[in-house]
């Protein structure tokens, strides 16, 4: 088996440029800087018209196929919604069925899930395959033999807890988070020992600063964020026990700065009148230690959130020219419609520009960093609040943008919505949803649910964009050649000119992608690219959940939004391959 | 030393009572067993292939069946213990839909009840012994009223908590 490009020393060059391609993909973000660019070359923009269909595989689910397919060596690696199979295909025969590893996951678990039981899938590092169960498990497989090298157990379903993030494998450690911000759990970041599985850390998004691991070296950019057990003390009494602030979105690293980036989840309840206060540390970006979880900087990105605008989004590592300097930034666009540039060593907000329609803020401030909300927007007791942009899936969710080292832009596929909100008064019952509020979505200006657009990181400026019907909630790669690829929830796996955004191929695949696509050198030598198709996801619930169309206030309000989804979409999880013929 | 015995003797006396107690229980049949039984599993039965030709139904009256005060209580109740949380205002989301007359466990009274009170394996928490039974038939006649499968004089509107003619249902 070959070693993967990114488990060596890190050198400096390869913070600047993108690191020498071998032709795998060993982790769904393709590296630490979790730019998934490729530098293969074969399939270019001339050519890319051609790309045929090599081989499928189906994964018997019919839930939201959200994971990226990997490949180490000649092997393919795909994780599957819940029950969460692993699978290994055979790349030197047509990805025939190498062998299936089963966790065996409590099925109750499907019930603490707030939004399908997705799985953003597995990593690769030094033999192993590591990845989380929907049950609050993180296993390590053996990447050869699909045997189980350990499993550990880290939270609790009837706390509300579930695990559908991608592992992190920095040096020893296998870093994860939770999920449940609708479920009032208590938000955490875990790194684990990648030999045994034993639990090193553990950093809680909200508590005193000891839980939160915030020490000495914690040096915050902005006033907003110093102060002693704010975890605490930004709560009602005892309310950030229940709090929210999970970790369910991406974790990138920097091997100069040895930092890793995340961003935590939304504060809970929904309702933002039954917690006064700034919730810390909820809607905030952390920079940590990978070997001990301390926190070095944090960003509250959304001070008391009032929409469910979680801060888990991908934080994209590049070098950039700003003002004549090159400067170590994180791109992070956000569910609040900002794209955040910020200065990664230091937290700093180098510019937030919005590239989604916003109603709920003006912009952040450049002297105390704080997002400038607009009062009229809140929800809270005792109304009705309308024409809240972007609505609560944000102006992009989970979906993965990509940053391209040829054009210099950052392709982000994202979501058009609004909502209108009622609060209610949520009840917390351990494992049962924690949320008052009743929601509905529809379409953002201009009717169109989704789009992809071509983001312009130092200009702080939109390129081009392209509308789609519905929300674009798949994953997307561009490649050295300025194609892109990505995939719609009707179904059609799309490459476009990453200078123009002009369309240069389609395919319609079984059901709707929510996937993220990866492309990568075959062992003849080839280069393909993979998607799991399958609906699903929270904006795809309304297909794979079955739900009833009639009530739009069905799956946390995305119901009304994706009304017309079952006339263009059925369940069902296959594996797509591409290549030239 | 005549202590010692007596305390060796007692405890050997208590081993050899406790050998028989279990072999006798080991060893024990019931050679009249009961015929079955009608009662409420039979209510609650949650297949239609029944081996060996239908029986006769036997009916698991549900004291909320039929009842607005009862259905109306239910109502609040479906928000209090957060079961909208899941199943939204009948739409479903984490949870099923149950506005759409297709219960996976069987529709009738006696099969919600006993969805509520031992819960489902795939996601449905038990409540048992959490919530009153009162209140476990206030939900059941509730959640039936969704699906118009309760008397329509007795089931108050869908509540969905926004005003009418919002801006999204007239797009």
């Amino acid at each position: 088996m070959q070693t993967p490009k990114h488990g060596g020393a890190p050198t400096a060059s390869n913070l600047h440029s993108p690191q020498p391609e071998d032709g795998q993909w060993v982790m769904p973000s393709e590296n630490y800087d979790a730019t998934r660019f490729s530098g293969l070359d074969q399939i270019d923009t001339q050519n890319v018209r051609n790309l045929k269909v090599a081989w499928t595989f189906s994964t018997g689910m019919t839930r939201g196929e959200e994971a990226a397919p990997l490949v180490v060596g000649s092997t393919m690696y795909i994780v599957t919604p819940y029950p969460n199979y692993l699978y290994a295909l055979d790349l030197t025969q047509n990805g025939a069925l190498k062998w299936v590893y089963k966790p065996g996951v409590d099925p109750s678990s499907q019930g603490v899930a707030c939004c399908d039981v997705v799985n953003r899938g597995a990593a690769y590092s030094a033999g192993k395959l590591f990845y989380n169960t929907l049950d609050n498990y993180t296993v390590a497989v053996d990447a050869q033999t699909g045997r189980q090298v350990w499993k550990t157990q880290l939270g609790d379903i009837n706390k509300g807890q579930t695990m559908t993030m991608v592992p992190l494998v920095v040096k020893d450690r296998v870093i994860v988070g939770n999920s449940g911000g609708e479920m009032g759990v208590r938000g955490w970041l875990t790194g684990l020992d990648a030999k045994t599985g034993k639990i090193a850390w553990r950093a809680y998004a909200a508590g005193p600063d000891s839980d939160v691991l915030i020490g000495p070296n914690f040096k915050p950019f902005y006033d907003e964020d110093r102060g002693k057990d704010l975890g605490v003390t930004s709560w009602p009494p005892g309310a950030w026990k229940i709090g929210g602030g999970g970790a369910w979105g991406w974790v990138s690293y920097d091997p100069e700065l040895d930092l890793i980036y995340y961003g935590t989840a939304n504060p809970g309840p929904w309702n933002p009148d039954q917690r006064p206060g700034d919730n810390k540390w909820s809607c905030t970006l952390f920079a940590r230690r990978p070997e001990t979880g301390e926190a070095i900087w944090a960003y509250q990105i959304g001070p008391h959130d009032d929409f469910d605008y979680d801060g888990v989004n991908e934080n994209v590592l590049v070098d950039l020219p700003i003002n004549g300097q090159t400067r170590k930034v994180l791109l992070h666009p956000d569910r609040d419609g900002y794209v955040y540039m910020m200065d990664r060593a230091t937290g700093e907000v180098l510019s937030a520009e919005a590239f989604g329609y916003i109603t709920t803020s003006t912009g952040v401030d450049k002297k105390t960093g704080r997002l400038q909300l607009v009062k009229a927007k809140s929800p809270g007791f005792g109304k009705t609040v309308r024409d809240i942009c972007p609505a609560s899936p944000g102006a992009k969710d989970w979906q993965p943008s990509a940053f391209s080292f040829k054009t210099g832009l950052l392709y982000i596929p994202h979501n058009n919505l609004c909502q209108e909100v009622s609060a209610t008064a949520a009840n917390y019952i351990a494992g049962t949803p924690y949320v008052g509020a009743t929601v509905r979505m529809y379409a953002g200006p201009g009717g169109n649910r989704g789009e992809y657009t071509a983001w312009d990181p130092v200009a702080g400026k939109v390129v081009w964009t392209i509308k789609e019907r519905f929300p674009v909630w798949s994953g997307t790669v561009v490649t050295t050649t300025d194609v892109a690829f990505y995939g719609t929830m009707e179904g059609w796996f799309k490459a476009v000119n990453a200078k123009t955004g002009q369309q240069l191929w389609q395919f319609k695949t079984g059901s709707g992608i929510i996937g993220q696509p990866t492309t990568y050198r075959g062992p003849d030598g080839k280069q393909y690219v993979a998607v799991l198709s399958g609906v699903g996801g929270w904006a795809g619930a309304v297909v794979a959940g079955g739900l009833d169309t009639r009530d739009g206030t069905g799956a946390l309000g995305f119901t009304n939004a994706m009304i017309d989804l079952p006339k263009y979409t059925t369940r069902g999880g296959t594996l797509y391959v591409f290549s030239l013929p | 030393m005549k202590r010692v015995t007596k305390g060796v003797l007692a405890c050997a006396s208590v081993l050899v009572l406790a050998t028989l107690a279990s072999s006798c229980k080991r060893e024990s049949r019931t050679l009249r067993n009961e015929p079955p039984q009608r009662g409420l599993y039979d209510a609650a039965r949650e297949s239609t292939n029944e081996p060996g030709g239908k029986l006769p139904k036997i009916g698991m009256p549900s004291p909320a069946e039929g009842n607005a005060y009862a259905i109306s209580q239910g109502q609040r109740l479906f928000d209090w213990y957060n079961c909208s949380g899941c199943h939204a205002q009948g739409g479903g989301g984490m949870g099923p839909p149950l506005m759409d007359r297709r219960f996976t466990y069987g529709s009738q009274p006696a099969n919600i009840y006993d969805t509520i009170v031992k819960g489902r394996p795939n996601g449905m928490p038990t409540w048992g012994g959490r919530i009153p039974e009162f209140q476990v038939w206030q939900l059941v006649a509730y959640v039936r009223s969704l699906s118009g499968s309760e008397p329509s004089a007795a089931t108050p509107g869908r509540s969905d908590g926004l005003e009418k003619k919002t801006r999204a249902q007239l797009q």
